[in-house]
């Protein structure tokens, strides 16, 4: 009975479930809107309930209709509650709900640390699969940086199944929170040769997609993924390698010769298409990173060419795609491959399918010759006319611009043919690139001399049909190539047969209907006509064609004077009154021809498009600083749109600096129409027809009557393209013929059996002479201009900052933060700021031990090669000095994978890199490396244990050394120096994304930094860590935190750092245990044994270990006793030794930073729970947010509320105390009032305060 | 990289969406639709890749789809991913649902889209290729589906 009640009332709460709400929304069509709204009230009364089945089920829905574009963010916290069920369908619930509406600025997720590192090391397989694959889509860099060592610790997980997935994760981690890299990634090597398929796959996987952004630092990975190329069956392990080695060739051309015998023989074999396909296309990568430097690579790429010729003729569709796509690729290094297909590509330009035929439009381009240019265009220009869409027609007329400019109109023999193309091109209805084509006939015209004839007469005919042009394309921008034809007939008018019809043509009333900036073209090269026609009209004595011209130019540019584009405005009135004081000189018959001509006299050159951007800066000018100082406050930024998939690259290599150009523009813009409107004597803008030229080069809003031409339009006059195919065959014809003759005569004469080649003329490019005398001129640069490309990296890159060098050994401070608890945000940014400066000043240290090993590096190259000729000699070893030398030489290349890894850190940096050397300069069969190895080792093997002597041994023969490498290696720190300059760059920016990031995250902590954060000097840099114990062996450092998921425990984090040259070994870390504290032991141990921390330590390095104690009571402080006992192995002897230590249990590392809102603080004030307690600290000597930050880094405190110099703060401790305190300051006495509800915890906090601030 | 995974019917209609970067529920709609316009006006027998358009941006980015009856599926991935071997992860992920809903219909879709988002979470993770192996993912939704059948019957036992 009672069962069935219990189902009875459950089935009542779930009235309706997800199948409910789908069924529900299908049966009402036509108020979908209006039932959806009703459920999402529904949901909110079920959110409501205390049942968690109720609720989840409420998230389970609210996921779908977030699929159907409802904002569910509002239910976070809910689903936050449902993710932290116990159940595991109720988990994944919310964990879904989660991965599909949570993202960076929703500010739940800092509540759900504790609760994802729970799920994590739950017992449970599916719990920790189901959190790693919602963090996967949720990661903040809060949580990245609060996870990294849980989910490390997960990769070596029993199961696959978790371990591919936390493998996987850390890519995310790791993008989030570039610091974890570095400690990471041995691990995550390690999983390259994980015995499950799974997981090496996704290891694989997120280091491909690591190296894709960042290759060189991956570069020593080679030999283990040839190793794993080589091996594997996996067809998407091998794809994703093959892939990556496609990134690494062009680093190392030494690599890609090793690659192309085994990547032909997969070519030759495998059956799979998709693993064909990238083998195909990693030789292409190889061979344009070998270029020309290998002869004997021809028969690589014919087969690449002959496979895709496979794919391209396949009937399926995808397989022609990728063919084309990998086709163009080789076209760049190897175009004559390429264009003896030249019919396959023609023909799938005939392709149904876009896409396809996109591609093969991009591998025209690089299929042009002087000898097919004609042709191919003119096959295009019949796509262009069947063409039906306009971005396909667009694409064409865009590529056959392209084709027949690139390099400098290389192909192109005959301009006028290239005019009359462009002037063809024109007729298209709609198209967007009028400004293109209209570019390309001002380039033409100026920098081909012996066109302008031609191109003034077409320009012309152009402007006096101009009707044609804008009648029915009103809409589009074919209007621009107007602003060409104006500008090419004023300039070079000379050329005009007659200049006064243009003229005319120019100034007809229609031109008004033109955007302003062509009328402003319009007007001012009506004066240049105007002052061609007068010196035509000299000398002859009948002056009237003269001052006809004259009260043409006076009756019709009025129409101009009258425009509402102030450009065209003031041009034309200045030209107005011009005329009109020289038609009164023509009355007077006063000769002004030549002074109206000296108005535009002298020729303009063509600038290089960079030029501007090349001239140096002059010294001692700043373009970045600022000529006014910046407006205060920030202004409303332009909104961007934002391309959807992937984010907008910015256009210039200085995007700050215009970003603020604009803005500033943005403001005075503003400010002047503010003005304007308020200024009764300004003219306000009339929506007059005219006014909308003022903005907008768009023409959209000229009323015209829409002209319904349904015949094609043939110009009169204008040429046709196709002629000049016609003649330009035959006059090549002729040449040859003529060619012919010469030689044939020229061998009668020499009649020697050499140059037979000629024979083939016309085969052959350089046979084709161009039709006029070419003279391109070429564009001017500045003088002394700047050689250098600017680089064209996106500086906003997340990529960027994983661009780490992998090599180097981990150095202390990389150690990924073990701290369990990060709840609370805001208050510690300055802390953290403090961390980033003690990095910094850490970063000479690192520098000067790089140095060191950068040298020794070069010393090992130069010692092989010194070995390598002596070997070449065969002589005999003369010094034994340089014996012995070479004997340790041999001890990098000994070192496999595997002994370098057990190595010492500082040589298995120089181990790798001198055996990716050793590997690349090995004969290219794979095998035979291993075999080198081995020989190599049985060479080496009287001297046991070689790895791991050798740095210390190498240290004294190192001065001998370093004059011989003074040159290079100063080279090499020039290198260095730039490196660091980029670090210290990476580094600001990551500090200004902290700042940004705090300022975003909101809550309470907001009040508290507004506007303060900038003025704020720098914190000195903290750490919570203090020192344990210290020997001449190890030093051990500590710190205590609380365990927010357990109320009796506290885990004690030591970290040890080995200080001596020898191996410390078999640490066991023992403490006794109070009746009040006990040490955590595993099950089965007794009391007073010790725990092993599970590592060993290499000389120079540290590790973390910790430990998990339990606690009772939690109000008093207390010190435990303890001791370490391990051993010191040498390379001959080991000893025992012990440190004994006292680890201090304060109160405070029994708090645990929690975010508390002010109203809920006032709230906890008043409820009178609470006994106070307050202290007075003298002479405090620093800034108040300092002090604030000391408070919240040491004590765990998280800033409520800080108004002036007075804030609340807010702890809880483990066992759920409260404890809130209100510091004041003034001068130097700073006053707490605290309040708890445990008066003698209270008590000893504040006595910890006090101590802390009494030390500094 | 996959960057998003949607899965839309012939007229439309979302029946999964699946973004691997943050956008508004209105982009996210706006970008279902500007999909299915791209998509739906192809030909069956074109290929099944789509670039450019404004909805992807910059050219390392790809649409690869497959139609299958009254539905599309649609993964926009990058350049790192190869797009024959995408195609085959489409097949697995429709032979997958095959399996798991016995002959797999837009109903089954439609009815049971947090099912689908179990399934596709056990091959791809976070814009990354988890797993190939029909059987393995197979094998591993089958044993969560048992432990939430385990979990429903716990309550009736202990009363």
């Amino acid at each position: 009975m009672a069962l069935k009640i219990v189902k009875g009332s459950i089935d009542r709460m779930f009235d309706k479930n997800l199948q409910d709400l789908v069924r529900g929304i299908r049966n009402h069509k036509e108020d979908e809107a209006k039932y959806i709204s009703t459920c999402i009230d529904e949901i909110k009364q079920e959110l409501k309930q205390d049942n968690i089945a109720v609720k989840a089920n409420a998230v389970c829905k609210l996921t779908y209709l977030q699929m159907l574009g409802y904002d569910v963010s509002w239910a976070a916290f809910n689903i936050v509650e449902v993710m932290s069920s116990s159940k595991f369908t109720y988990k994944r619930i919310g964990y879904l709900a989660a991965s599909q509406c949570f993202h960076e600025s929703t500010d739940v997720i800092m509540l759900t640390t504790n609760q994802i590192r729970k799920d994590l090391s739950s017992p449970n397989q599916y719990d920790t699969g189901v959190a790693l694959t919602g963090l996967s889509c949720f990661v903040t860099p809060d949580l990245a940086r609060d996870l990294a060592n849980d989910i490390m610790t997960l990769m070596s997980h029993t199961k696959p199944y978790i371990r591919k997935k936390a493998v996987l994760i850390m890519y995310k981690v790791f993008l989030k929170y570039p610091e974890s890299l570095r400690p990471a990634f041995p691990r995550l090597k390690e999983k390259l040769e994980d015995p499950d398929p799974g997981v090496q796959s996704a290891a694989v996987n997120v280091i491909c997609e690591l190296a894709r952004r960042n290759p060189k630092n991956y570069l020593s990975l080679a030999p283990l993924f040839f190793k794993l190329m080589t091996s594997s069956t996996n067809n998407w392990v091998l794809i994703k390698i093959i892939k990556l080695f496609g990134a690494l060739t062009p680093l190392e051309p030494r690599l890609g010769k090793k690659l192309i015998e085994p990547l032909t023989n997969l070519i030759h074999s495998t059956s799979a298409m998709s693993l064909l396909y990238e083998c195909v296309n990693t030789v292409i990568a190889v061979l344009i990173s070998l270029s020309s430097g290998m002869p004997n690579h021809s028969a690589s790429i014919q087969l690449c060419v002959q496979k895709l010729r496979i794919l391209i003729e396949d009937s399926d569709q995808n397989l022609k795609y990728l063919g084309l796509l990998a086709m163009s690729k080789i076209l760049k290094t190897h175009p004559k491959s390429v264009q003896s297909h030249k019919d396959l590509i023609l023909q799938c330009l005939d392709d149904k399918d876009e896409s396809i035929r996109l591609r093969a439009l991009d591998l025209l381009y690089g299929m042009v010759s002087k000898k097919n240019l004609m042709e191919i265009v003119k096959k295009l220009m019949l796509h262009v006319d069947k063409a039906e869409g306009t971005t396909y027609r667009d694409e064409l007329l865009t590529k056959i611009i392209d084709i027949c400019s690139q390099s400098n109109y290389q192909y192109i023999t005959n301009f006028e043919w290239y005019i009359s193309i462009l002037v063809e091109l024109t007729r298209l209805e709609g198209t967007r690139h009028g400004h293109l084509i209209a570019s390309q006939m001002l380039d033409v015209a100026i920098r081909v001399k012996a066109i302008r004839v031609f191109a003034v007469a077409q320009m012309a005919t152009l402007l006096d049909n101009a009707h044609l042009l804008t009648g029915s394309m009103q809409r589009n921008g074919i209007c621009e190539v107007l602003y060409a034809a104006a500008w090419i007939c004023g300039e070079f008018s000379e050329h005009l047969e007659n200049p006064l019809q243009t003229l005319e043509a120019m100034l007809r009333p229609k031109v008004a209907t033109l955007p302003g900036h062509i009328q402003a073209v319009y007007v001012q090269n009506a004066a240049k006509l105007f002052a061609t026609v007068l010196k035509s009209q000299e000398g002859n004595t009948d002056s009237t064609t003269a001052q006809e011209t004259s009260q043409l130019m006076i009756d019709r540019l009025p129409l101009f004077v009258q425009s509402a584009n102030l450009e065209v405005q003031e041009r034309a009135s200045c030209i107005l009154q011009l005329v009109k004081y020289i038609q009164k000189l023509q009355q007077k018959d006063v000769e002004v021809a030549e002074e109206v001509i000296a108005l535009f006299a002298g020729e303009l050159n063509p600038v290089a498009p960079k030029a501007q951007k090349k001239v140096p800066v002059p010294e001692g000018l700043d373009l970045d600083a600022w000529i006014n100082e910046p407006p205060s406050e920030s202004e409303s930024e332009d909104e961007q749109p934002k391309a959807i998939f992937a984010k907008e690259e910015p256009k210039h290599s200085r995007p700050r600096h215009t970003e603020v150009d604009e803005k500033e523009l943005a403001r005075r813009r503003e400010a002047r129409k503010q003005e304007q409107a308020n200024n009764p004597f300004y003219i306000k803008a009339s929506p007059s027809s005219q006014k909308v030229y003022q903005d907008a080069p768009g023409v959209e809003h000229i009323p015209v009557v829409q002209i319904d031409l349904s015949v094609p339009l043939k110009v009169p006059g204008l040429p046709m393209s196709d002629q000049y195919v016609k003649l330009e065959e035959e006059r090549r014809q002729k040449e040859r013929a003529e060619k012919k003759k010469k030689e044939k005569k020229k061998r009668k004469e020499k009649r020697s059996g050499r140059g037979k080649k000629h024979d083939s003329g016309p085969e052959s490019e350089e046979d084709i002479t161009p039709a006029h005398m070419v003279d391109i001129v070429t564009e001017e640069m500045p003088e002394n201009a700047l050689p250098s490309d600017d680089d064209d990296k996106d500086p906003n890159d997340p990529h960027k900052a994983l661009d780490i060098d992998l090599d180097k050994p981990l150095a202390d401070s990389e150690k990924l933060p073990v701290r369990s608890h990060r709840a609370a945000e805001a208050p510690k940014s300055p802390a953290e700021d403090g961390d980033a400066e003690s990095a910094a000043t850490q970063e000479p240290k690192k520098k000067s031990g790089k140095e060191k090993r950068e040298k020794k590096k070069d010393k090992d190259r130069d010692r092989k090669k010194s070995k390598e000729e002596k070997k070449k000699k065969k002589h005999k070893h003369e010094e034994k000095e340089e014996d012995l030398l070479g004997g340790q030489v041999e001890e990098p290349v000994v070192q496999s994978e595997e002994t370098s890894e057990v190595a010492a850190p500082p040589t298995s940096t120089t181990a790798e890199v001198s055996d990716l050397d050793f590997w690349l300069s090995n004969a290219p069969v794979p095998s035979n490396t291993q075999e080198a190895a081995t020989v190599a080792a049985a060479e080496a093997a009287p001297v046991p244990e070689a790895a791991l002597g050798a740095a210390p041994d190498s240290e004294p023969d190192e001065p001998k050394d370093t004059e011989m490498e003074e040159t290079k290696s100063s080279k090499h720190k020039k290198k260095k120096q730039k490196k660091e300059k980029e670090e210290k760059e990476k580094k600001k920016k990551k500090k200004k994304h902290h700042h940004h990031h705090h300022h975003s995250d909101g809550g309470g902590e907001e009040s508290v930094q507004n506007g303060t954060v900038e003025e704020e000097e720098p914190l000195p840099p903290m750490s919570n860590y203090c020192l344990l114990a210290e020997n001449s062996y190890i030093k051990m450092v500590y710190d205590i935190q609380g365990n927010l998921q357990d109320g009796s425990q506290v885990v004690v984090s030591v970290i040890f750092e080995n200080k001596c040259d020898s191996f410390l070994k078999s640490m066991e870390f023992n403490v006794l245990d109070s009746l009040n504290s006990k040490l955590q032991r595993p099950e089965g141990s007794g009391p007073h044994d010790g725990l092993t921390v599970p590592f060993q330590l290499p000389p120079g390095v540290s590790n973390e270990a910790r430990f998990v104690f339990t606690v009772q009571s939690i109000v008093m402080p207390q010190k435990l006793k303890g001791t370490l006992t391990f051993i010191v192995k040498n390379e001959d002897s080991s000893t025992h030794e012990k440190l004994d230590f006292k680890l201090h249990f304060t109160c405070t590392s029994y708090l645990i930073t929690t975010p508390c809102y002010s109203d809920a603080f006032a709230k906890l004030l008043e409820s009178g729970d609470l006994k106070g307690s307050s202290v007075r600290l003298e002479g405090v000597n620093m800034p108040f947010h300092h002090l604030l930050a000391r408070i919240c880094f040491h004590h765990h405190f998280s800033v409520v509320e800080r108004i002036d110099s007075c804030a609340s703060m807010y702890s809880r401790s483990i066992q759920g105390h409260h404890v809130c305190l209100l510091v004041k300051t003034s001068g130097q006495t700073v006053s707490i009032d605290a309040k708890c509800d445990e008066p003698t915890l209270l008590g000893n906090v504040l006595d910890e305060i006090k101590q802390t601030f009494s030390q500094c | 990289m996959i960057k998003a995974i949607l899965i839309f019917n012939n007229h439309g209609k979302p029946r999964l969406s699946k973004f691997y970067e943050h956008y508004t529920e209105d982009t996210e709609q706006q970008i279902i639709r500007e999909t299915f316009h791209l998509v739906s006006k192809r030909d069956e027998n074109v290929c099944n890749f789509l670039e450019g358009g404004m909805l992807i941006g910059g050219s390392d980015y790809k649409l690869i789809y497959r139609h299958y009856a009254t539905l599309y599926f649609v993964f926009c991935v990058d350049s790192s991913e190869s797009e024959l071997g995408i195609l085959d992860l489409i097949q697995v992920f429709v032979e997958t649902l095959d399996k798991c809903f016995e002959n797999v219909c837009e109903l089954d879709l439609i009815f049971h889209v947090d099912k689908v988002h179990n399934i596709l979470a056990e091959m791809v993770m976070g814009g990354m290729v988890l797993e190939t192996n029909m059987n393995e993912i197979i094998t591993q939704v089958d044993a969560q589906n048992k432990m939430e059948k385990s979990e429903t019957r716990q309550p009736e036992t202990i009363s």
